[in-house]
């Protein structure tokens, strides 16, 4: 028996957000041993910064919705890149999903009939955003959090998994982790693994994500010798807070520019007039007189470029800094203070007018707020069966944003509080049904353990070199300059060579200290991590010779829809390389096809 | 952000006495850090982390007041850290950051908050009447806004950390669940559909009566949620309704159902999971309450 703390499951969930408690309930409910870890505590991951709501065609404000409407949105808004029958599942099975939530204790927002509100949101037909006010994510997390401890799940808090287990089929068969509080690992045996470790948003400067986006369930994946696609479908939110920096890269909301919000330049002008594309052209107006009145009269006259999509805005923004005309810290203005009253301000942007407030000490009902695009989500992840989550590799099962293919070049909003829901239960049931099935005891190698182990604490033999806060900000300015909004081929050629570079530093990053509670250790490991996650983006970046949804080529602007509109990029390790090829996208059967085709 | 106010804080140097040590004892470490425009005490922390401690020990998540990791007590006050400005704080003196002291310290500035966890499990959780196949819920938004006031709660167990009940007598964390649970069991029997009574198991398992509401919670939530006043007042007087109803008594009685006792309820709940507690409530070991009077009464 191993010298290390173990512990044998049916089913071992790494991420313990909207998707992995999901799975776990599903998982425990069918009978399988089921245990999460997670690198936070209990209840504190990022599915609680989701404000706007969960996506589903519930129909209670539009009776005319339906899956199939939803089914188009998602796949219109994903630029043809989704995976359809991911799409159709998520828009078939998140209307049940939501109102399981209810079974299980969650107070959504109530219409006078006493169903569940639905809101409007961009890129969606109808008003169909489930919601509670605007902390929609923590009620969903509190939600499956009861739900997960009530079945029973065992729960592993604060544990920084380092690689998983294979065994000698090949499967995946479990994980070495390390207790952040003690320094000491612990060993998971398994005889299925689900990632739902979220995003990758830490390996740029700018990002509305926590410090636990570091990419750990990509790059496990990868090191199991997964797939991953599409990893260069990056979606940055035009408006970010960029200043003060306690609020770099948290979320302005798409409400302050709906509800009248302008976009200046240090000049005072209002920039986004000149950056009205041809494609844009029709329906956008020209001229600040028409783009005034649209806000009273819809009809008569064209939306203002403020509301442009947000890949043409966080363009426009970053064009501007470019050329010297941005803010005092590298943004641009968004003024509401000039638009309305503050009591108007106040009351339609509660949580914005407390955000600038509390942490930046602006009023907004005064001020102009600084902004800038920030990181936001990764569309690309982990290539997964549509209908049972597995990974490419024996064993391995994702869902949430760690898992590729639902929302293809660009989510919309909504869309990923439902995803966690949907394929979270297809993730505990795929793994729960793969566990049972499997005969024989879990077997722990332990040279694979001993080599895991090893190589965890070789950076504390690394004296004198960098430390791994300063190599995370080389490869956040690297990811921020080279591999950002718009992306040429010098600059992405230029990321690769340095991303080379940093993977052999991040690899003798030196840690002081000991192994206690030890962040500047944890945070060397997850540096491997976000490396082998930026090599990957970085180089479907350099093949994706299009744009398209959120990946952005200043050298080939349009999107190709004859050639590269019809792959994925798909990256994983040969031999000890990240590498990268192109597969063409599931075929998507006729009667689907149909449904894009109707008319708006 | 006024210019003003940038330029006057750009120039100082910030004396931070952030408390180091483990379970064996510590002590606080000055570390002076030039103070920068803008920022919250994390940020300060963050900063003396990447600078001059990399091993500083400190829980954090969003940074946006919406996960309630980074509870700390700063000049003595409890309070998130993301949420703390600097320029809400003199910073010509010394600032001291120490871990929240209801808890025990695992590392500098992190303790071990698992009290709260085991007391979650023990709560029996949300159990709705059957629905028809294709019925759904409806409830109306005056009857979920009581609940969701309660909901908002981010779990930073701040109100947990002062709570004199457990602050100063650790030996009470047997038999107290503390403000934090005590909102998430007002919210339980305030949910429009809820069919289990708690009332009982809420005096006389989760130590209700030792709160003397002194409003110590209510006045840190970071949240603003009225624990006090809207939780733990309204559950008072809803136990001592559930103990001496003479009618709700008889009418048990008449009808043959057993009074629910701590004794029974507990048990079903002891079990591990939810299988074994919805076959101990059908064996009849716990008494379902009547929706309508639920909703009657609010």
């Amino acid at each position: 028996m191993s010298e290390y703390e173990t512990h044998i499951v049916d089913v071992l969930i790494i991420g313990a957000g909207g998707a992995g408690l999901r799975a776990a309930a599903e998982a425990s409910a069918m009978g399988a041993t089921t245990a999460v870890v997670c690198k936070s505590l209990l209840g504190k991951a990022h599915t609680v910064m989701a404000e706007g709501g969960v996506a589903a065609a519930l129909g209670n404000v539009w009776p005319e919705d339906n899956w199939k409407v939803h089914f188009r949105d998602t796949m219109r808004g994903g630029k043809m890149l989704n995976n359809w029958r991911m799409a159709q599942l998520h828009a078939q099975e998140s209307p049940e999903r939501v109102l399981e939530l209810e079974q299980w204790g969650a107070l959504f927002d109530r219409t006078p009939d006493g169903l569940i509100l639905q809101r409007d949101f961009g890129g969606h037909r109808y008003a169909r955003l489930a919601h509670v006010g605007d902390r929609t994510g923590l009620e969903l997390l509190r939600t499956v959090q009861h739900r997960a401890v009530a079945v029973g799940i065992q729960v592993f808090m604060e544990c920084k998994i380092v690689r998983l287990l294979h065994d000698q089929e090949g499967h995946v068969s479990g994980a070495v982790g390390l207790w952040r509080e003690t320094g000491k690992f612990v060993v998971f045996g398994a005889k299925s693994v689900i990632l739902a470790t979220g995003g990758v948003g830490k390996m740029y400067k700018f990002t509305s994500n926590s410090w636990e986006g570091t990419g750990d369930g990509h790059a496990l994946a990868l090191w199991a010798g997964a797939d991953l696609i599409d990893m260069e479908c990056i979606q940055f939110h035009p408006t970010g807070m960029i200043w003060p920096p306690s609020a770099r890269g948290l979320l302005v909301t798409e409400g302050v520019r709906g509800d009248g919000g302008i976009l200046k330049n240090r000049d005072n002008e209002r920039f986004m007039f000149n950056y009205i594309s041809e494609y844009f052209k029709a329906e956008t107006s020209d001229t600040i007189e028409e783009a005034d009145q649209w806000y009273g009269n819809k009809r008569d006259f064209r939306r203002p470029p403020e509301l442009l999509p947000r890949d043409e805005v966080a363009r426009a923004i970053n064009s501007e800094v470019k050329a010297g005309r941005g803010s005092p810290h590298g943004g641009v203005f968004l003024d509401i203070a000039s638009r309305r009253s503050a009591e108007d301000i106040k009351r339609r942007l509660p949580s914005m007018y407390h955000q600038f407030k509390e942490l930046a000490d602006v009023d907004i009902t005064k001020d102009a707020m600084e902004i800038g695009p920030t990181c936001h989500y990764i569309m690309g992840g982990i290539r997964v069966d549509a209908d049972s989550t597995a990974a490419t590799v024996p064993g391995l099962f994702a869902a949430g944003e760690v898992a590729g293919g639902l929302h293809g070049a660009n989510r919309l909003g909504g869309n990923s509080l439902s995803d966690l829901l949907v394929f979270g239960r297809r993730a505990g049931i795929g793994a729960a049904d793969f566990a049972l099935s499997k005969s024989g005891k879990v077997e722990i190698d332990e040279s694979q353990v001993e080599a895991i182990t090893q190589h965890a604490l070789s950076f504390f033999d690394h004296e004198g070199r960098e430390n791994a806060y300063s190599a995370h900000q080389t490869l956040q300015n690297t990811m921020q300059e080279l591999v950002g909004i718009i992306r040429t081929e010098p600059e992405l050629l230029e990321a690769k060579d340095r991303l080379g570079e940093l993977e052999e530093q991040a690899g003798v990053v030196s840690v002081e200290g000991h192994r206690q509670f030890n962040p500047g250790w944890h945070l060397a490991l997850d540096l491997e991590a976000m490396v082998a996650v930026a090599q990957s983006t970085t180089l479907g970046a350099i093949e994706r010779r299009e744009s398209r949804g959120g990946h952005t080529r200043e050298d080939f602007p349009l999107p190709d829809n004859e050639t590269l509109g019809k792959v994925n990029m798909v990256t994983s390790i040969v031999g000890d390389r990240v590498t990268v090829r192109s597969e063409a996208l599931p075929e998507m059967p006729p009667e689907l096809r149909e449904l894009l085709e109707e008319a708006h | 952000m006024s210019p003003e106010t940038v330029t006057v804080s750009t120039q100082k140097t910030l004396k931070m006495r952030l408390w180091r040590g483990d379970e064996s004892g510590g002590e606080f470490t000055e570390y002076q850090i030039p103070a920068q425009e803008g920022e919250v005490v994390l940020d300060v922390v963050h900063r003396i982390q990447a600078e001059d401690a990399p091993d500083l020990a400190v829980r954090w998540n969003c940074k946006a007041g919406k996960c309630g990791s980074c509870s700390a007590e700063i000049n003595g006050r409890p309070a998130l850290m993301c949420m703390t400005r600097m320029s809400t704080l003199d910073i010509d003196a010394p600032i001291t950051v120490s871990p929240m002291r209801g808890f025990p310290i695992i590392r500098d500035l992190v303790t071990d908050v698992s009290y709260n966890y085991a007391v979650a499990r023990r709560i029996p959780p949300f159990q709705p009447p059957a629905l028809a196949e294709g019925e759904v819920f409806r409830m109306q938004q005056i009857d979920v806004d009581r609940g969701q006031e309660f909901r908002k709660c981010i779990e930073c167990f701040l109100c947990q950390n002062v709570c004199h009940v457990i602050r100063d007598h650790e030996d009470n964390k047997e038999s107290f669940a503390g403000p934090r649970f005590f909102a998430r069991l007002a919210e339980l029997e305030m949910h429009p559909l809820d069919t289990l009574d708690r009332r009982r198991l809420v005096s006389e398992q989760f130590g209700l009566g030792l709160c003397n509401i002194t409003k110590c919670c209510t006045e840190v939530c970071p949240e603003g949620i009225h624990i006090t006043d809207n939780a733990i007042i309204p559950l008072k007087e809803r136990v001592v309704d559930a103990r001496y109803d003479p009618v709700a008594w008889l009418g048990r009685k008449i009808t043959g159902k057993p009074n629910p006792t701590p004794a029974n309820v507990a048990a079903a709940y002891a079990s591990e999971t939810l299988e074994d507690q919805l076959s101990a409530r059908k064996a009849g070991q716990i008494e379902p309450r009547s929706v309508a009077s639920e909703v009657a009464s609010s």
